[in-house]
C-alpha cells in the first residue's frame, strides 16, 4: 500500500494584474502521478521552476490540487476531516534553515512540533532527546540556534519534524545553502531515519550526487514528470538530463566522456570506484 | 592594484558570553585580473573575511590596505573603496526592490552620484553582461525566475563598474544549468574586463573549474592559499576540514594508485577523460 499516491494532479497559479484582477493561469504541475512505498527513498529533480517544490507541499496539504488527487496514507489531502492527520504524516524541511528555527534554545525549537500536537510534556523531552540523537546534534541542546553552523541548524530542522514522528518526511533542497561537510551530515542523518525508522524520505535536490542512493528518481520538467527509474537508469541519460537543465554526478559525466572517446566504459556509473574499476579493467 | 590583508584579527561580540574569534592573523593580498575560489567550512571565516574587503565589518586588529593605502586611516574615503570592491551577498535577489529591472541596476550608480543618463547606460551594459534580455527592463524584478532575478542583483553590483567583484556564493540554490550559466558569465567577465573576481562556494567542482588561486580557510585561519591543482592534492586533510576535493580528484588519485601513469590535478570532466586517455596509452 502507498504511503503517497498523487493521481493526475495538477495545480494551477493565478496570474494578478495590477487591478487586482485575474489576468491569466499558470500551471505549475499538470498531470503528475507519482507513487511512493513506505520507506522508500525517492528523489525529485528538474530545474529551478519545474514544479518540483509546488508537488512537495501537496505532500502536506499546504497546497491542494486544482485537479486529481494526492493521497498520503490513503488519506485524501482534500478532506478536511483528516487535514491535521495528513500534516502528521509528512513532514516539511526546507531549503533556509533559519526560516525555520523559532525556539531560542535548541531543545525547545524541536520541542515545538510536537508540542503543538498535544504531545504529554514527559514523551516530548524523550522525543527532543532522541530526535536531536538521530541527527548527531545532542550536545547543542542547550545551545541557541543562531550560533549554530548551517548544517547544524538544519539538522535541528530535521530533529524538529522527525520528534513530531512523521511517517514521511519532504525534504526541500535541505542542502542548498551547506557546505560540503554540511550537505553530508545532512544526507547521512536522513538516509539513518529512512533505514532505521523506516521513514519514507522524498528528497528535492539540486545535487546529482545526492541521490545515487535513492530508490527510484523522478525528473520534473514544465509541470510533468519527464523522467522515472532507478538512478543507474536515469543518469545513464546524460544528454537528456542536460535538456532539462540538469547535470549528472562529475564521477558519470567523465565516464560517459571515456566512452565517447570509444572507452569500453558500461553507462550509468555512479560512484568513484565503479569507474577506478571500469578503467583498470581495460588494461 | 591590490587589497592587502596585514594580520588580520576578528572578534565578535567582544566582552560578552558569546565572544567568538572569527578571524586569525589573516595574510594575504589580493591582485588585480585575479580569480580568486574561497572555500571552507560554514563558520570557518570565509564571509567574514570577505566583509573585511570593502571595510563593512572593521577589523578587531590589524590593516587592510587598498592599494597601499589604509583604509582604516581617518578620512579615508570608504564609499570610494565600496565602489572599487563590489560585493554580492548570499541571496542577492532578496535586495531588490525597485519596481523595474532597470531601476533596481540603476540604484547602485545612481548614489554614486551619476546622471540618469550615465545610470541607465551602465545600467544597460551589465544586464546585457549578465545576459539578460532587453525585454525584461520594465519588467518587475520579481516576476523573474529565480536565476533571473540573481543575475539582476549582481548587474546592480556591476553597474557600479567596480574593479574587484566579490560573490559570496552565488549560485546557491540554483538549478545546474543556472549555476554553469552564471559562472560561464562571470569568467567571462573576469577575462574581458579584466575584472578581479573573488568566489566564495561550497561547490569544489566549480571552484576548481573557475579560479586560479584558492584560498582555504579553516577556524579563522588560511589553511592553504595556492593554484587548485596543489589545494586539491590535500584532499585528506580538506577532508579533515569538512571539505573535500572534486570527485575528478578521487578518481585521478586512485587511478595513479592503481599504476596508471596519469596527473592528478584536472581541473575539468574534459581534462580529466583526455588525461586518463594518454595515460592507458603510455602504459600500453
Amino acid at each position: 500500500m502507498s504511503i503517497i499516491r498523487a493521481e493526475e494532479v495538477s495545480y494551477e497559479y493565478e496570474q494578478i494584474d495590477e487591478n487586482g484582477e485575474i489576468a491569466g493561469t499558470y500551471k505549475a504541475i499538470d498531470h503528475v502521478n507519482i507513487e511512493v512505498e513506505p520507506g522508500q527513498f525517492i528523489a525529485i529533480l528538474g530545474h529551478n521552476g519545474s514544479g518540483k517544490s509546488t508537488f512537495a507541499k501537496h505532500i502536506n496539504a499546504l497546497l491542494l490540487p486544482s485537479e486529481g488527487t494526492v493521497w498520503v496514507d490513503q488519506k485524501d489531502t482534500k478532506n478536511p476531516d483528516t487535514f491535521w492527520e495528513v500534516r502528521k504524516t509528512a513532514g516539511m524541511v526546507f531549503q533556509n534553515p533559519d526560516n525555520q528555527i523559532i525556539g531560542t534554545v535548541v531543545e525547545e525549537d524541536v520541542g515545538f512540533g510536537p508540542e503543538n500536537l498535544g504531545v504529554p510534556t514527559e514523551e516530548i523531552w524523550k522525543r527532543v532527546e532522541e530526535s536531536l540523537r538521530s541527527v548527531g546534534m545532542l550536545e547543542y541542546r542547550n545551545q541557541s540556534p543562531n550560533k549554530l553552523s548551517g548544517g547544524q541548524k538544519q539538522r535541528v530542522a530535521i530533529a524538529g519534524v522527525v520528534a513530531m514522528e512523521p511517517k514521511c518526511i519532504v525534504l526541500d533542497e535541505p542542502t542548498a545553502m551547506l557546505d560540503p561537510n554540511g550537505r553530508k551530515e545532512v544526507l547521512e542523518a536522513v538516509r539513518d531515519l529512512q533505514k532505521r525508522k523506516n521513514v519514507t524520505v522524498i528528497l528535492i535536490t539540486h545535487f546529482m550526487e545526492e541521490v545515487i542512493d535513492a530508490d527510484k528518481v523522478f525528473v520534473m520538467d514544465h509541470g510533468q514528470v519527464v523522467m522515472e527509474g532507478k538512478p543507474k537508469e536515469i543518469f545513464s541519460q546524460v544528454d537528456t538530463l542536460k535538456h532539462y537543465r540538469l547535470d549528472v554526478p562529475q564521477v558519470t559525466l567523465l565516464a560517459w566522456e571515456l566512452r565517447k572517446n570509444g572507452l569500453d566504459i558500461p553507462l550509468g556509473i555512479l560512484r568513484e570506484e565503479e569507474l577506478v574499476e571500469a578503467i583498470c579493467r581495460l588494461d | 592594484m591590490s587589497i592587502r590583508l596585514e594580520n588580520i584579527q576578528y572578534v565578535y561580540s567582544q566582552g560578552t558570553a558569546y565572544e567568538k574569534q572569527a578571524l586569525r592573523d589573516i595574510n594575504l593580498q589580493i591582485n588585480d585580473g585575479e580569480f580568486l575560489g574561497i572555500i571552507g567550512h560554514t563558520g570557518s571565516g570565509k564571509s567574514t573575511l570577505i566583509q573585511h574587503l570593502n571595510g563593512l565589518t572593521k577589523a578587531t586588529s590589524g590593516n587592510i590596505y587598498f592599494n597601499d593605502e589604509s583604509i582604516y586611516q581617518s578620512g579615508y574615503n570608504l564609499k570610494n573603496l565600496r565602489n572599487k570592491v563590489g560585493l554580492v551577498f548570499q541571496y542577492p535577489e532578496h535586495q531588490l526592490f525597485e519596481e523595474t529591472v532597470l531601476k533596481d541596476v540603476c540604484f547602485g550608480p545612481k548614489n554614486q552620484g551619476l546622471t540618469e543618463e550615465e545610470c541607465e547606460k551602465r545600467a544597460k551594459e551589465a544586464l546585457e553582461l549578465v545576459g539578460i534580455a532587453e525585454e525584461l527592463y520594465i519588467r518587475s524584478p520579481f516576476e523573474l525566475s529565480g536565476g533571473q532575478k540573481r543575475r539582476v542583483a549582481i548587474a546592480g553590483v556591476l553597474a557600479m563598474e567596480p574593479d574587484f567583484l566579490v560573490l559570496d556564493e552565488p549560485t546557491a540554490g540554483l538549478d545546474p544549468r543556472g549555476r554553469d550559466e552564471i559562472l560561464d558569465q562571470i569568467f567571462y567577465l573576469h577575462q574581458r574586463k579584466e575584472l578581479a573576481v573573488i568566489l566564495v562556494s561550497h561547490s569544489m567542482e566549480d571552484i576548481a573549474k573557475y579560479a586560479g588561486r584558492i584560498i582555504v580557510m579553516n577556524r579563522g585561519k588560511v589553511l592553504y592559499d595556492d593554484e587548485p591543482g596543489k589545494v586539491f592534492s590535500h584532499y585528506k586533510e580538506l577532508e579533515k576540514v569538512g571539505l573535500g576535493a572534486p570527485q575528478i580528484t578521487y578518481v585521478m588519485n586512485e587511478l595513479k594508485g592503481k599504476g596508471l601513469p596519469v596527473q592528478t590535478d584536472a581541473r575539468t570532466v574534459e581534462d580529466a577523460a583526455k588525461e586518463i586517455i594518454k595515460g592507458l596509452k603510455r602504459k600500453s
